[in-house]
């Protein structure tokens, strides 16, 4: 089945969401949540890369040899990444410091290798950039959703504007270590609940078919 | 040189208790969800990053210390460090499939997925930005493998209980293995006095 153009785009977004479907890339999304601001940071960082790492990776995928590929492809990422580090410790010293040891282990995100290998490998230099795009701008979503979630919570703040009633009512434990569990699980189940029912209204199933009896194609729906 | 015993052995116990490398810092949550299913797995797991992190360890500072900075090379400090672990990485992979056929066997495809096992790459990182010494950084490498494997292993132990539980429909699979990882990181949370109470 060949993507359209705009399938490509808009899939890593929603129905392939690299956090919140396919459940890639989590130490980031765990550990830079407790504010929107640097989620924000740490999401474009990784699309820069990830944009980066596609268009090399899929200009030079015929000339990668196959055997070699993973050492390719970890080099290529890892000097994007340096690359990302630099500017961001030029222009954004507070976001810098704020994202820490985080920001060198873009390097090793399993989304960048994912698209590498899954994507940029077999498809032309533009459907990369798209691909790219889109599953770059469907993480930074999701670490926004989830840290928008902790900050409001646990420092009654979102940006670092304080909220009204929350600000002196905040619940510690969304900004600690279990919080971020926490709010990720409930992120996870909200969203699986969501799917089951577009996929009910879209695809009933044989049971509510009235031709199922009819139909030669009868499964055994759960 | 004399070595300061007390002070290894409180970087020792931080950084396998108190900031767990897993449930406190978030690091190499991937394999920590993905590897955790049966006990036996999960201890080779565990022992593997282990053995990973101190070798890396060995060869990082080294290699930062008497290569990279009289150079003024620091920045390539990420591309060299991860070319090293994913060296490493290999050689481990030869010698089990050499002498230990069943447990490369079990570890499958989370043994080339070390090289990008966050918590490795982490370990050296904080070495050189944490100004340890050579001893110092081996300790520590040592410190977050022991927690790594002590996370690994009660969370093993927790999964299996909930084989047995009927948790809500959504929340099936990964959502609840996330909330059994919270109530851990909570648990932990109870080592937080441990260096201040012990040492101080």
């Amino acid at each position: 089945m060949k993507l359209t153009r705009k399938q490509i785009l808009t899939r890593g977004i929603i129905k392939e969401n690299p956090v919140l479907i396919l459940v890639l890339g989590l130490c980031p999304v765990l550990a830079v949540s407790t504010q929107a601001g640097n989620a924000i940071g740490m999401g474009l960082a990784t699309t820069f890369v990830l944009l980066g790492s596609n268009i090399v990776i899929s200009a030079l995928r015929k000339i990668i040899p196959g055997r070699t590929r993973i050492p390719c492809y970890i080099v290529l990422i890892a000097s994007f990444t340096v690359l990302a580090i630099m500017a961001i410790e030029a222009y954004a010293y507070t976001l810098y410091q704020a994202l820490g040891i985080f920001l060198p282990l873009i390097a090793v995100n399993c989304i960048i290798f994912a698209r590498a290998e899954m994507f940029a490998s077999k498809n032309t230099v533009f459907d990369s950039i798209l691909d790219a795009l889109g599953s770059g701008v469907g993480f930074t979503l999701a670490l926004f959703v989830i840290a928008s979630i902790r900050e409001i919570f646990g420092s009654g703040s979102w940006f670092g504007y304080a909220i009204p009633w929350l600000s002196e009512n905040s619940v510690m434990i969304f900004s600690l270590a279990p919080g971020g569990f926490i709010v990720l699980a409930c992120v996870l189940a909200a969203v699986n609940k969501l799917t089951k029912t577009y996929e009910l209204r879209t695809h009933p199933g044989c049971n509510k078919c009235p031709n199922a009896g009819a139909c030669g194609k009868h499964e055994h729906a759960s | 040189m004399e070595i300061d015993f007390r002070a290894l052995l409180v970087i020792l116990m931080s950084t396998a208790l108190v900031n767990n490398y897993v449930l406190r810092q978030f690091l190499g949550v991937c394999p920590f969800l993905g590897v955790s299913k049966d006990i036996k797995s999960s201890a080779c797991m565990g022992v593997s990053v282990t053995f990973v992190m101190l070798m890396a360890a060995a060869v990082t500072w080294p290699i930062q210390t008497f290569l990279l900075d009289p150079q003024g090379l620091g920045f390539m400090q990420t591309v060299v460090f991860i070319l090293v672990i994913a060296t490493l990485v290999q050689l481990v992979e030869v010698v089990l499939k050499r002498y230990m056929p069943a447990l490369f066997a079990s570890l499958g495809v989370y043994l080339p997925l070390m090289t990008t096992n966050c918590a490795v790459l982490a370990v050296t990182i904080t070495n050189i930005t944490g100004g340890h010494t050579y001893i110092e950084s081996l300790v520590h490498a040592l410190g977050a493998g022991l927690g790594f494997l002590l996370a690994m292993i009660i969370f093993t132990g927790i999964r299996e209980q909930n084989e047995n539980a009927d948790p809500p429909e959504s929340f099936k699979g990964i959502p609840i293995t996330l909330i059994s990882a919270a109530i851990l990181s909570m648990a932990f949370f109870a080592f937080d006095g441990v260096i201040d109470n012990l040492f101080r």
